[in-house]
């Protein structure tokens, strides 16, 4: 890994809400083509340390830089750099009064000021990929919770980000959809795809992740290889959470 | 009922409702572009801005039109502006009905979840397209049946602006019974030019909404 291109550095942030510390000196460095998968109990910090990346939550402390590049909400240049970090939510957030093809075109055209024709090609391309041809002139509400998050990951994946994240995207699914939705996500990795994934399924997680990052009580306890990590964890407290997942035979 | 002094009227009537038409509909329009502004300056919280556009809203909710357009019609010319009469009616009517409809575009803005603020700046929108591309249209899907009697009210109150000597529909009728005495022929006319005037609005609101609803909740 060490000759990739650094592409997300975060250096000692803290984040807190009120009198509430969430994240507490968090530092990493993303490089290109890594899949770091970000595993906690709930509270722990992990959507909060996300949604900072791309300047959704202010930091209090610290820098986060993308390719050297200051990320600041406040700063003038806010939108150019969060067009290169895509983001797919838990509640999918398509917009409802638009197509399915509207959504994935809408903001290569608004923001990016591509052109329609180019952009509706790519869209038609990327829906075709993850199985949803039939749908592009869908409303939202019409479609599926697999359905709509990976229309959500293809209105990410059309604005071309250096960097993509996700935010418990099958928190929120049926169990059978799940693997729809986890199955483009292992296709982007196959595309050696720079994610930081947040996210309860653990199977995926081990599967996907170059690294895993326990975070709990906004720090992190743990930085490791998904095959050390799942079969010796080294901290109690990351064993205390594993054991969560697990069920004794009777 | 004198179906010959009907027939007589029937021009004069018909003048009057374009009049009110065309003063009701640029007074809406003002309407409108000033309830989007203001409700805009709210939601965003603008600094000093939103103050200004808090006292607006209040200033002009709570004051009859007539008081409004009798400030207008004889305030400005002593501050040095010659406004005619229809410019007069169609700024006490854009004034008026601005702070209904940001009271009722506010409300529908709110409504929008902070999600789908949240998911179009993540896609790197700025607050212009955010507001003109997500949030403003999903709020007017909401805010329809709302808007569309603010609309209503606001063509209904035409009605004080023959106090500004502008020959709408009331002035008209007024007039016309002051000169002959055919009172019930003149109030008759009366009812049927304001339901002509309002009748295609709440059906096409209805459609409207209909058709918004259809768009976001199916």
């Amino acid at each position: 890994m060490g000759m990739e291109k650094e592409v997300l550095k975060i250096e000692h942030i803290h984040k807190k809400f009120d009198d509430l510390t969430v994240l507490e000196d968090v530092s990493l460095t993303v490089h290109e083509g890594e899949i770091i998968v970000i595993v906690g109990p709930s509270g722990c910090g992990k959507s909060t340390f996300l949604r900072c990346l791309n300047g959704l939550e202010e930091i209090n402390e610290g820098h986060i830089y993308i390719d050297e590049e200051p990320v600041n909400p406040a700063g003038k240049n806010i939108t150019k750099i969060r067009e290169r970090i895509g983001m797919v939510f838990q509640s999918y957030d398509l917009f409802p009064h638009k197509t399915i093809l509207e959504n994935v075109c809408l903001a290569p055209v608004k923001v990016q000021k591509r052109k329609k024709d180019e952009v509706k090609e790519e869209a038609l391309k990327l829906l075709e990929r993850v199985g949803l041809s039939a749908k592009v002139n869908s409303f939202p509400r019409q479609l599926s919770g697999g359905q709509k998050q990976r229309v959500a990951i293809v209105r990410a994946l059309i604005m071309h980000p250096e960097v993509l994240l996700f935010d418990e995207v099958t928190a929120a699914l049926d169990p059978e959809m799940v693997r729809e939705v986890l199955d483009v996500m292992l296709d982007l990795a196959k595309q050696k795809r720079t994610m930081l994934i947040v996210t309860h399924e653990m199977a995926f997680a081990r599967a996907v992740a170059d690294r895993v990052i326990f975070l709990d009580g906004g720090h992190i306890v743990e930085d490791a290889d998904p095959k050390q990590f799942f079969d010796s964890p080294k901290t109690d407290r990351a064993k205390k959470f594993l054991s969560t997942f697990e069920f004794e035979e009777k | 009922m004198d179906t010959e002094v009907l027939r007589s009227y029937l021009p004069l009537f018909w003048e009057a409702l374009i009049l009110t038409v065309r003063i009701g509909w640029l007074g809406i329009a003002l309407a409108f572009a000033i309830g989007i502004i203001t409700s805009a300056l709210l939601h965003f919280k603008v600094p000093v801005l939103s103050a200004v556009a808090k006292v607006y809203i209040e200033l002009f909710r709570n004051t009859p039109l007539l008081v409004q357009l009798f400030f207008i019609y004889y305030g400005l010319p002593v501050l040095g502006f010659q406004v005619s009469a229809e410019g007069c009616g169609i700024a006490g009517l854009g004034l008026l009905g601005g702070s209904y409809m940001a009271e009722t575009i506010r409300s529908g803005l709110d409504a929008v979840p902070l999600s789908q603020t949240e998911s179009a700046l993540a896609l790197g929108m700025n607050k212009r397209q955010l507001f003109g591309s997500i949030v403003l249209p999903q709020a007017f899907s909401t805010s329809v049946p709302a808007l569309v009697a603010n609309v209503i009210f606001l063509l209904k109150e035409t009605s004080v602006f023959s106090a500004i000597s502008l020959m709408d529909l009331m002035f008209t009728a007024k007039d016309l019974i002051g000169l002959y005495y055919d009172t019930t022929e003149a109030l008759f006319l009366l009812v049927i030019f304001y339901v002509i005037m309002l009748l295609p609005v709440s059906i096409a609101g209805s459609f409207i909404e209909k058709k918004a609803r259809f768009r976001i909740f199916g």
